[in-house]
């Protein structure tokens, strides 16, 4: 019976994805590659290709959003759909799932490694204490949304932190980085003065999650916007209220001010 | 030093005594003469030699011009004219009478006091006749009347005394009806014509002479000894006797207003700004000291200069080496030359103050319809609405490769010069679209582009332009979804109510990108036409007379998204589902939305498309309809060639709706589709034997008849390289 499962590829290079993962992946006939929401290092497909002795398809956006090609081969035999990360976290495929079944074709999901639990372990922030997650997106002419600021800072008032995923445009060559988004953030709180993004704001900015050349990096964000965190991706964190292994973890880890620890 | 120079000088010393100076448009049906007239006044100044005048137009000084007859640009030119012992400058217009250059006309006026409307004393008042003295009206600038061409009456439809006394009257009564339906309430007693009182004349514009009540008891002239000379063929005679410059330009100083009375009533009309302000103040005193308010009516294209601003200064001085703002452009522009204009020639001065009409180089970003000001703050004069929309389209290649790039500037120095002209640039295919008011409108555009502009190209024959609409309300709100599925929007589609399209259409709301400006008062406005407030306080977007509307409440996110939903709805009303057509009279609500949590999900290549589907999928449960352009027709005919006419009409899906006999003439009225007219010029001459009277104008569009539909809108797609058949519903859902 023909089916289609979704794989997590897990973080960095070809390297993230699970035994499970790869050994479904080699079994499947056919395997596709959603490509815009994330990417992994560079020569990292060709590799998997020969990891899993087959061609990997890679989906653009409307390729993955009409899904069309994927769930025409899936109607016959078996597909692997391959997502950077974990396979339904960051961008939900839950869509294509749901129309899959809708066509009776059965699924299965093999999870990943996600920058979801990579980025609070690499800080030692604990992810219970997270609020909801948002994305930055880079302004364009007619959108320039201030929602995700609100929630983070909803999330703020009420203790907790905040995971900053950050805009990725793969077809246009944009990814944006820590920088840009600390200053989209910067900006918008001089538009709404509500004393949360100010310059003294302690963030945290982790970079390449997952690859061997990661960084994690706390400071305030007067000094982290004019820090190089090299090429992407990139992501932030803004802590809320912080547990002392936390604060220990966040100096020790990522160097952020000794100050934080008598701050409480 | 001549006579032409010495009035030059006289002009230059005038321009700054208000008191003395009158800005008046000449404008009339077609063919009834003003161009005629205009050059006789100018010979009659001294600013021509006066055996030329009738027969050179000077006015017409553009080769098209001069080749057809007709005047196709507003052509201006300063005069100075004795009256009473007193010097006057006049600061004249001529305007095309061509129904097809309209929107000159309607520009002219904001530039203007006081009009000379022509009606041709065999023709008489004419469809545009009426266009003209709307025009006037509507600017609030006070109309005259001279009847022309007096002596055609005389010697060729040899009418008696009698008859021509009450063809007058007839023409007099008519004219003052349409005044006094149009007139601005306070002005209707004092601008109704009075031939005793000499806001009337007649006369020959071709021969050079005219009349009117007041001179004729001056002079002792009756109207018997004017029949006699134009019966003994004595009109050279009569002309040195009542010159048609002294009568018509007297006229013009005796009833017209000069700047500084007509500014005070004319300023609240055309401009919005706080009256008290410094700049209201200035503008309603004519103040030559005040901040500059000058607002362009023209641009011509001069081979030396380039482009040249004309218009009319309302308040200060204009300097040559000044920086001014054009409003709505970032950066100021130095003005080069100020000028006074006499014919084709423009006299450069050092400065021209209030009051006058001005012309200026070096305003390189001003169109017609600009408000130039030293104060980049000021509120902008109101836009100069013209009544019709281009109807006619031609598509438009560049001849030679390496004229690419140059055609697209040039169609936008086009555009810019006249705004009745619609390019859409494609740069894709090299192939542009040219839209104007008729078929000559563009066969004369063409004609610029090919030889001021020098670029060669390749025009496809004229073909209409449609609209898309919708007859009915959408049965059930339509869910447009976004490419990830994750986003959808609930809309409806009905037709927009006639009285507001008209509202929106006398461009009383700004529709600059669809935004609205000041959303408060918009909502009073459209509450007082009828509509609930529900609806009049959600609208985000008017785009051509269309409604984008926002009938939801509390939802989240929703207020981040709605620029890019007014992007989606655009892109629809440029565009609609029928056939690729810009959309008229629709209004579009916003019923109901869901969003994704996430921002990202939510961004333009998300909510623009889902928008889109949610417009287009409800358009097709609203019934779709194609508007086509009309056209009034009116045809004058000898009896025996009425049958003709008459076919030649029915052939081409009309309606009659009139038909009037005088004498041996018969005039018919009629409503044709614009499509069916192409051509008519050649046929109505050959079915007639070239006896038809006719003329046409443009009055809006309207349905096409369902048993055209289908084929219509196939031939449209297929010409677009769309598949005949449109999208359904269904199409929009997924």
């Amino acid at each position: 019976m023909a089916k289609l499962i979704f794989i997590g590829l897990g973080l960095g290079n070809e390297k993230g994805i699970t035994l499970n993962g790869l050994e479904t992946a080699r079994s499947c006939d056919s395997a596709f590659m959603e490509s815009y929401t994330s990417i992994l290092e560079e020569g990292s497909v060709p590799k998997l290709e020969e990891m899993f002795g087959k061609k990997i398809h890679i989906l653009d956006r409307e390729g993955v959003e009409t899904g069309m090609e994927v769930l025409e081969h899936a109607a016959r035999e078996d597909v692997c759909f391959l997502v950077p990360g974990d396979a339904m976290s960051a961008t939900t495929h839950v869509d294509m799932r749901l129309r899959a079944h809708a066509l009776g074709i059965p699924t299965e999901i093999i999870g990943g490694v996600s920058a979801f639990t990579a980025i609070p372990a690499m800080l030692g922030l604990q992810n219970y204490k997270f609020g909801r997650t948002i994305t930055v997106p880079i302004p364009e002419p007619n959108f320039n949304p201030t929602s995700f600021y609100e929630r983070a800072h909803d999330n703020f008032k009420m203790g907790m932190h905040t995971l900053c995923l950050l805009d990725i445009q793969k077809d246009r060559g944009r990814f944006m980085t820590a920088n840009q988004a600390l200053e989209v953030l910067a900006i918008i709180e001089e538009d709404l003065q509500q004393d949360f993004m100010t310059p003294d704001r302690l963030v945290c900015v982790v970079a390449r999650a997952g690859s061997e050349d990661c960084l994690a990096k706390a400071g305030y964000l007067k000094d982290m916007l004019k820090q190089d965190f090299g090429p992407p991706l990139h992501s932030i964190v803004i802590p809320g209220d912080l547990h002392f292994l936390e604060a220990k973890a966040l100096v020790e880890l990522a160097g952020a001010p000794a100050k934080i620890l008598t701050e409480e | 030093m001549g006579r032409k120079e010495d009035n030059i000088k006289k002009a230059q010393a005038l321009m700054n005594k208000p008191k003395q100076i009158r800005n008046l448009g000449i404008c009339a049906h077609i063919d009834h003469g003003k161009t005629t007239l205009s050059d006789n006044l100018i010979a009659g100044a001294g600013m021509m030699s006066e055996e030329l005048a009738g027969k050179q137009l000077l006015l017409d000084f553009d080769e098209q011009e001069q080749a057809r007859g007709i005047t196709i640009n507003a052509a201006n030119a300063s005069m100075v004219h004795d009256y009473e012992g007193q010097e006057y400058l006049i600061n004249l217009i001529d305007t095309p009478g061509h129904v097809d250059f309209g929107g000159d006309v309607t520009r002219a006026m904001r530039a203007v006091d006081g009009s000379i409307v022509l009606a041709c004393a065999v023709e008489g008042v004419m469809p545009q006749t009426e266009t003209v003295i709307r025009q006037s009206l509507k600017e609030r600038v006070k109309p005259l009347l001279f009847i022309n061409k007096v002596d055609r009456l005389i010697n060729e439809l040899e009418v008696t005394p009698e008859q021509m006394q009450a063809r007058f009257i007839k023409i007099i009564t008519e004219v003052n009806g349409l005044i006094n339906k149009m007139v601005p309430a306070e002005f209707k007693k004092e601008w109704s014509l009075r031939v005793e009182e000499g806001s009337v004349a007649f006369g020959s514009a071709y021969h050079n002479w005219a009349i009117s009540v007041p001179y004729m008891k001056e002079s002792g002239i009756t109207f018997k000894d004017i029949f006699e000379y134009c019966k003994q063929g004595k009109q050279k005679e009569l002309a040195k006797k009542a010159p048609i410059h002294k009568i018509l330009l007297d006229m013009a100083i005796d009833h017209h207003p000069n700047p500084l009375d007509a500014q005070k009533y004319r300023i609240p009309n055309i401009w919005h700004g706080d009256p008290e302000s410094k700049i209201g103040k200035s503008m309603t005193d004519c103040n030559p000291n005040g901040p500059v308010a000058f607002m362009v009516t023209k641009i011509v294209l001069d081979p030396h200069a380039g482009e040249v601003a004309i218009g009319r200064l309302f308040s200060g001085t204009i300097k040559r080496g000044e920086n001014l703002h054009i409003l709505g452009m970032p950066n100021p522009n130095r003005t080069q030359q100020v000028s006074l204009s006499v014919g084709a020639d423009r006299i450069s001065v050092e400065s021209i103050c209030a009051g006058n009409i001005v012309a200026v180089t070096g305003l390189k970003d001003a169109i017609a319809g600009s408000t130039v000001s030293d104060d980049p703050e000021m509120e902008a004069f109101e836009k100069i609405v013209h009544y019709s929309e281009p109807v006619v389209t031609v598509a438009i290649e560049a001849k030679l490769m390496k004229d690419l790039p140059k055609l697209v500037e040039v169609l936008r120095s086009v555009a810019k010069a006249d705004p009745s002209i619609q390019v859409e640039i494609n740069q894709e295919t090299g192939e542009h679209l040219m839209s104007g008011m008729g078929e000559l409108h563009l066969e004369i555009t063409e004609y610029r582009i090919k030889n001021e502009h020098k670029v060669e190209i390749k025009s496809s024959l004229p073909i209409v332009v449609y609209r898309e609409s919708v007859d009915k309300l959408t049965p059930k709100e339509f869910e447009g979804k976004s490419p990830n599925k994750h986003n959808k929007f609930y809309i409806t589609t009905e037709p927009l109510e006639e009285n507001i399209i008209e509202f929106i259409k006398s461009g009383k709301v700004p529709s600059e990108g669809g935004r609205i400006k000041d959303a408060r008062g918009l909502m009073m406005q459209m509450q007082e036409l009828g509509m609930s407030k529900d609806e009049a306080k959600g609208i985000v977007a008017i785009f051509g007379p269309n409604l984008f509307i926002d009938m939801t409440k509390g939802i989240q996110n929703l207020h981040e998204t709605m620029e890019l939903c007014r992007e989606g709805y655009i892109e629809v009303m440029k565009k609609g589902p029928l056939a690729d057509e810009r959309v008229m009279g629709v209004k579009v609500k916003l019923m109901d939305a869901k969003l994704h949590e996430d921002t990202i999900h939510r961004g333009p290549a998300q909510v623009i498309p889902a928008i889109r589907q949610g417009i287009c999928g409800a358009m097709c449960l609203s019934g779709r309809v194609l508007l086509e352009p009309k056209q009034k027709v009116q045809i004058s005919v000898p009896q025996d060639v009425m049958g003709a006419a008459t076919r030649e009409m029915q052939q081409r899906r009309s309606v009659i709706e009139d038909m009037t006999q005088e004498g041996d003439m018969v005039t018919i009225k009629s409503k044709a589709p614009v499509s069916e007219m192409f051509g008519f010029s050649n046929s109505i001459r050959s079915v007639t034997g070239g006896r038809a009277m006719w003329s046409t104008e443009n009055c809006g569009f309207e349905k096409i008849p369902r048993e055209l539909l289908d084929e219509v809108v196939g031939k449209i797609r297929t010409r677009k390289g769309l598949k005949a058949e449109p999208y359904d519903a269904a199409y929009y859902t997924s």
